[in-house]
């Protein structure tokens, strides 16, 4: 009997804590249909050099000392 | 004892003779067809590392900017693996490098791929460049 209670206590709690989840859900995804699509473009030009776009600036730094040394000691190719 | 003397001796005669090797063929000049190729702006410096014709260019042009990449790559990858870069890091250090030592009059191409003559002014790079 007591236990049937506390069940039934918990049981509405929950029930009470759904609907507040359910409105959460319904106003997230309303918001979500009222912001519309995100319309994305090509660009119309083709993009030059993209690998390149991860290179670190510290990493060219650090190997600049020994890139120069290697342009001047391969001259005939550079 | 003895043993280990003579084994650092000629661990440093070795390499003595590595480094004397490898110096010997050091500051080489460019080939003329090259270097007449560069100061009459058929072929460029690119910020990837690399040469490039400049327009069209006829076959012996094309066929010497690919031998040149082919060695230039080659050595990029020793390198940067010595360095412990990746090929295309230190190949595009070595264009930020390869495009400021340009002489006025040559050709090099700018970060957005158009390519410029050089002049007495810095050229245009990369802003990573150093």
């Amino acid at each position: 009997m007591n236990a049937g209670k506390l069940t039934n206590r918990a049981s509405l709690s929950h029930k009470r804590r759904m609907r507040k989840a359910r409105t959460v859900l319904v106003a997230m995804v309303g918001s979500g249909l009222a912001a519309g699509c995100i319309s994305v473009t090509a660009p119309d030009k083709p993009i030059v050099i993209e690998l390149n776009i991860n290179i670190k600036q510290e990493v060219i730094y650090r190997l600049a000392p020994g890139a120069q040394n290697t342009i001047e000691e391969n001259s005939d190719i550079f | 004892m003895n043993t280990v003397f003579t084994r650092a001796t000629w661990a440093v005669s070795a390499a003595a003779l590595a480094l004397t090797g490898l110096a010997a063929p050091a500051f080489a000049q460019r080939d003329p067809a090259y270097e007449a190729a560069r100061q009459a702006g058929k072929i460029g410096e690119k910020p990837d590392g690399y040469l490039g014709v400049v327009g069209g260019g006829d076959a012996a042009t094309k066929k010497m900017v690919d031998d040149l990449n082919i060695k230039r790559r080659a050595l990029y990858a020793q390198k940067a693996q010595a360095a412990n870069a990746t090929l295309e890091e230190y190949a595009m250090t070595a264009g930020c490098l390869a495009i400021a030592r340009t002489a006025p009059g040559e050709k090099y191409q700018t970060p957005d791929g158009n390519w410029q003559t050089r002049t007495s002014a810095p050229p245009v790079r990369d802003p990573r460049c150093p």
